[in-house]
């Protein structure tokens, strides 16, 4: 089975405090650590997953700058066969919609039977991408997948709903699915396949390669400007406790004692 | 003059909450447009639906049809793509569900109206439409706008529009339309729902909480946490990532993808607070969270809080919690 994953690199910033820019339509990137989208690491890891089981192909894709090799770099430590960057200026600026077009335009080319994204990515959380592709390749599609079971010219795959529920579709391939968190483990990358990786050619694209015109991508062929970004406006505020970790814990246990919950 | 479409969502016979929210924020939106609200409602056997619906809107274009018995976005797109053809709506709002993310983006496309996804508010402002929503996992606002067109598109973020009646039921009129299904549906078929397996703590019923997040870092450290919900007389519960990686199972997880609870207390460890997370416990009685990062949007829904690491902070407190109990029987 040949099996493309869409990919993106993104800036880790559960645990960070972010700034925003001068710009005031980004945040600070210096300092931040950038890795592979969440969600797309389960998508590769099934990738490579139903590899191992059929055989065939995995080549990892992404829309980004010079420095997304890292990730793509990843992908094939852990079992891609194949890596290709569509970089260039014009691109700058793209939204989902603009990205999901520029995508198409490479994979129409290619032999897939199965197309793998993340639901959502961890930056701008739009969950577009994927189902915008999968139109435009005129194949269908389904999201937020969390297990995949195959059959003749079909999958069965489970979507998670809502409070835990999930449903069943059966869906006729080649088709496309977006991956949901916690669908697999994905493995750890051996150093020995980190150094192998690093041997293996990523083919770099840009727009004179993919057919498309400049008013089809970056800003001029997107939906959706971003005017400024800010912080969340705080409607209630916690009240510090602070002092030595001893100090804090006992402040807590006089509010759990003063509520009875001690 | 002007339509505003609604996507009615439900599911195993009931009108879901998105639904009324959405009516509600479109109720504002179309008076302030001087357009027309239309709730749009497919399905098999929904009248009642489209009765509780016309008290929200002006009109309800109600398609019934055996292919549409059960969720299917396929089926749904040829539907909504006539209906948007022949009504021309200046807005269609559609959740930003499960469903709504299946069905969305994809229409969208095919019929080349400008979306925004997971808003938090919208409206149009002069010549313009303009929306919010956030990045980086809640931790940013964003204000932006959708390319000039004639019909937009949004989906919605639950609980971000507060459900409200109309002051007088607007009698909306129920127009009844043949859905547009000539040819069998094969690209996708719905099959069977899967409930969550039973579990073993209905984290629900706990009247003391302890709620972990990706901050744990590391699932050794579970045990320490266990300890200290059972100090309390609690459980432990968690956020989205910890089910993800297996360290406890899907029943501990509170969110819009897990349980909504209510406890007594509920005290949130190296949780950061995204919405998913904060709609399954922001009414509980107390909330007391710890994480590193003070812009945590966590802060935001919590009654005490403390910037520091949980490592150090669980121990001392598992501790006076012990030693207060020494006390208490002596």
């Amino acid at each position: 089975m040949d099996i493309i994953v869409c990919v993106k690199h993104v800036p880790e910033t559960a645990e960070a405090e972010l700034k925003i820019d001068a710009t005031g339509k980004g945040i600070e990137k210096a300092g931040l650590v950038f890795d592979i989208n969440e969600w797309d690491d389960y998508a590769l890891e099934e990738a490579v997953r139903i590899k191992e089981k059929f055989g065939g192909t995995v080549t990892a894709i992404t829309v980004g700058a010079e420095d997304s090799d890292s990730t793509l770099r990843k992908c094939l430590a852990r079992g891609a066969d194949k890596a290709i960057r569509l970089t260039d200026p014009k691109f700058i600026g793209s939204d989902a919609y603009a990205t999901a077009k520029i995508l198409y335009s490479v994979i129409k080319n290619m032999h897939f039977d199965l197309i793998l994204t993340g639901a959502q990515a961890g930056d701008d959380g739009s969950a577009v991408v994927g189902p915008v592709l999968a139109e435009l390749l005129g194949i269908p599609h389904a999201t937020m997948v969390k297990k995949i079971e195959w059959g003749e010219g079909k999958a069965i795959v489970n979507r998670e709903l809502e409070g835990g529920l999930e449903e069943r579709l059966e869906v006729k391939l080649p088709a496309l699915f977006t991956v949901q968190t916690g669908i697999n483990e994905p493995r750890y990358v051996s150093i020995m396949g980190i150094r192998r990786a690093m041997q293996k050619e990523i083919k770099v694209m840009g727009l004179a390669d993919i057919g498309l015109n400049e008013n089809e991508v970056g800003e001029a062929g997107s939906w959706l400007f971003i005017e400024k970004l800010y912080v969340p406006p705080v409607e209630k505020q916690a009240e510090f406790l602070t002092g030595s970790p001893d100090e804090i814990a006992s402040k807590i246990v006089e509010i759990l004692k003063s509520r009875g919950l001690v | 003059m002007a339509e505003i479409f609604v996507l009615a969502e439900h599911r195993q016979g009931q009108l879901r909450d998105i639904t009324f929210e959405m009516l509600t924020k479109a109720r504002e939106t179309a008076e302030k447009a001087n357009a027309d609200l239309t709730a749009v409602l497919l399905g098999k056997n929904i009248k009642e639906h489209a009765k509780i619906l016309s008290e929200y809107s002006k009109k309800v274009l109600l398609v019934e049809d055996d292919k549409l018995e059960n969720f299917n976005s396929d089926a749904y797109q040829k539907v909504l793509t006539y209906l948007i053809k022949e009504h021309k709506p200046t807005l269609t709002i559609i959740g930003h569900t499960s469903y709504g993310v299946e069905l969305a983006p994809r229409l969208a496309a095919a019929l080349n109206i400008p979306l925004a996804t997971d808003c938090l508010d919208f409206g149009f402002e002069g010549e313009r439409f303009t929306v919010t929503r956030q990045m980086y996992g809640g931790k940013v606002n964003v204000k932006a706008a959708l390319r000039k067109a004639e019909s937009y598109m949004v989906t919605v973020r639950q609980a971000a529009f507060q459900a409200q009646k109309p002051l007088v039921p607007l009698n909306g009129q129920v127009e009844e339309i043949k859905a547009p299904l000539t040819e069998e549906i094969t690209s996708k078929r719905f099959l069977e729902y899967v409930l969550p397996p039973p579990g073993g703590v209905d984290i629900t019923a706990a009247s003391v909480l302890v709620g972990i997040g990706r901050g744990v870092k590391d699932q050794s450290n579970i045990p320490l946490m266990e300890e200290l919900a059972k100090s309390l007389g609690g459980v432990l519960a968690c956020s989205r990532p910890i089910v993800d990686k297996g360290w406890l199972p899907s029943d501990r997880q509170v969110g819009t993808s897990g349980k909504t609870v209510k406890p007594k207390l509920y005290i949130a460890l190296g949780i950061s607070g995204a919405f998913q997370h904060v709609l399954g416990m922001k009414n509980s009685d107390l909330i007391i969270a710890v994480n590193k990062d003070p812009k945590a949007p966590i802060f935001s829904f919590s009654d005490y809080g403390v910037v520091e690491d949980l490592f150090k902070i669980v121990p001392a407190l598992k501790n006076k919690i012990n030693e207060s109990k020494a006390q208490k029987t002596p």
